[in-house]
């Protein structure tokens, strides 16, 4: 019972949020709206015993994507009213299709939960845990697959860094070989000042 | 009233659906057609992990975790070309974007 309404509610906020993401009409309301759909959802991830996956949730959505999200959403300076133009016009065929794919998607999914291979299946806990079976599989069969996960950030990492990289003209910039290269000879001058005079520069 | 597989398949399906009406209505806003694409991602990896859960099958989770690297990637380059479309144009109206080809 107590599941029953951990998971009504956890469900009701996570389609609530999500719902947020897309009618809010300041952009930084989307992200905090997609950072809420995003912990509720690691807590349906919970009610369904897959603990592991509802932290990595927490870590790598809420922790670092949201995050981004909001950085850019503040960094930006756009007129966001002006590109909310056309949501009255593209909400009746929107809506129109949003509804038939959710009923849709709808009747396939009960028509596999209760026919399909998960027909004679609860829900179990076995007694090993959540992290420990993850692990077991994760490093021995798909261990190929979890370096090319870490191929892909990297990948992701080097490109993002590519493509804002930028040298502004002008700038001074820090030359850590000139400064190491310099002598006395080079970096210091000695003036004989004659009393009563200044010198120039 | 016991809560079955079929309860977190219809909440990943309307969360898609969600996603995708997200990029219909918000057509002009990239920044909410990219978090409308991660929630997307979010419901597949909600139907993974409750097959996986249900079927007894950790692979699941293993490639609910890999979507989950993926959408991680997918925010940074696209955001990151946002960042620079920006720059260049000083405005992000997804309807320019054309001029970037060539």
């Amino acid at each position: 019972m107590a599941l029953a309404i951990a998971f009504y509610l956890l469900a009701a906020v996570t389609v609530g949020a999500g719902f947020g993401v897309i009618s809010s009409r300041n952009p930084v309301h989307s992200v905090l709206f997609l950072i809420l759909s995003f912990f509720s959802a690691a807590g349906l991830f919970v009610t369904l015993g897959a603990e592991f996956l509802a932290m990595l949730l927490v870590v790598v959505y809420v922790g670092a994507v949201a995050v981004l999200f909001l950085f850019v959403v503040m960094m930006l300076d756009v007129d966001f009213a002006a590109l909310r133009q056309g949501f009255a016009r593209y909400m009746p065929l929107g809506g129109l299709v949003a509804g038939i794919l959710a009923v849709e998607m709808i009747v396939v999914a009960s028509a596999v939960a209760t026919e399909g291979a998960t027909k004679n299946a609860p829900m179990v806990h076995g007694d090993v845990s959540n992290i420990e079976s993850i692990g077991r599989v994760l490093y021995t069969d798909y261990v190929y697959f979890f370096q090319a996960a870490g191929l892909v950030l990297l990948v992701a990492m080097i490109g993002a860094i590519v493509l804002t990289l930028r040298h502004k003209p002008g700038v001074r910039r820090q030359v850590i070989m000139d400064q190491v290269a310099r002598e006395p000879k080079t970096g210091m001058r000695i003036v004989q000042i004659k009393s009563g005079e200044g010198i120039d520069q | 009233m016991s809560i079955g597989l079929t309860h977190y398949l219809a909440v990943a399906a309307i969360l898609f659906t969600i996603g995708v009406f997200g990029i219909f209505v918000n057509r002009k806003n990239i920044i909410v057609i990219l978090m409308s694409i991660e929630l997307i991602l979010l419901a597949v990896n909600i139907n993974l992990v409750a097959f996986s859960v249900y079927l007894h099958n950790v692979t699941g989770q293993i490639f609910a975790m890999f979507v989950l690297t993926v959408a991680a990637a997918e925010a940074a380059v696209g955001l990151a070309i946002l960042v620079t479309f920006f720059r260049n144009r000083g405005d992000i109206a997804v309807d320019d974007v054309s001029v970037m080809k060539g």
